[in-house]
């Protein structure tokens, strides 16, 4: 078992094309940690210092890593993680 | 060129003006890979702001789902300026993400006549496209 992480269009780049790529960690900083080691170059679209980057959302199952504890969010063996682009911009 | 109907290009301006002076944002679904938009989804701008917009994430979440299920993408992705002309801005520039979508702006600063204009913005560059309302 491992957890399933599923990788938005713009992010396949990093995983030959797939939708869908597998990590183990005990937490969600710790997966991206594993991942990077198979799909080099996918942490930093995802992390930077300050932690979580603020263009993409980062899902453990349905709920949004933000309102958990962010990196440090625990994961096991089962969970889905979805990273989707944030949507948003405006006039400034 | 974005083709698109009527109807659908009629909602995106009536929900831009809706919620003027707010930013008003959402999204047209379509087969993947058709380029044909073909259903209107209103999302909720969380930031409730006339100067910036976020799709509202445990929303988009079900909606993204929603159209992967479908075997839908994100077609049209749009929201409204409502005081200044329909031009990406830099932010709207630095959260493209979506490289097949077209970016759609509608511009609410008059209030008898809207702007709607639509773009490609790929790895930060911006390539507006004419639109064509299929009547």
């Amino acid at each position: 078992m491992a957890i399933e992480v599923r990788i938005p269009t713009i992010l396949r780049t990093y995983t030959d094309g797939a939708k869908q790529v597998e990590g183990t960690g005990s937490t969600l900083g710790e997966l991206i940690t594993d991942l990077e080691q198979r799909h080099g170059g996918l942490r930093e679209r995802l992390v930077d210092d300050g932690g979580l980057r603020r263009f993409v959302n980062v899902y453990l199952n349905d709920e949004d890593v933000r309102f958990l504890a962010g990196l440090q969010t625990p994961v096991k063996d089962g969970d889905t993680v979805t990273v989707l682009p944030a949507v948003a911009g405006g006039a400034r | 060129m974005l083709t698109i109907p009527r109807a659908l290009y009629d909602q995106i301006v009536a929900h831009a003006r809706k919620d003027h002076p707010d930013e008003a944002c959402g999204v047209l679904a379509g087969p993947a890979g058709s380029d044909r938009p073909e259903r209107f989804i209103a999302m909720t701008n969380a930031e409730r702001s006339p100067t910036f917009y976020r799709f509202d994430s445990a929303e988009q979440f079900r909606v993204w789902r929603e159209m992967d299920d479908h075997d839908e993408e994100p077609v049209v992705i749009y929201h409204s300026h409502t005081a200044t002309e329909a031009y990406p801005s830099r932010t709207d520039i630095a959260y493209a993400s979506e490289p097949q979508a077209h970016y759609v702006l509608v511009s609410t600063r008059d209030p008898d006549q809207a702007e709607f204009r639509s773009y490609r913005i790929v790895d930060g560059q911006v390539t507006e496209e004419p639109v064509s309302v299929m009547e």
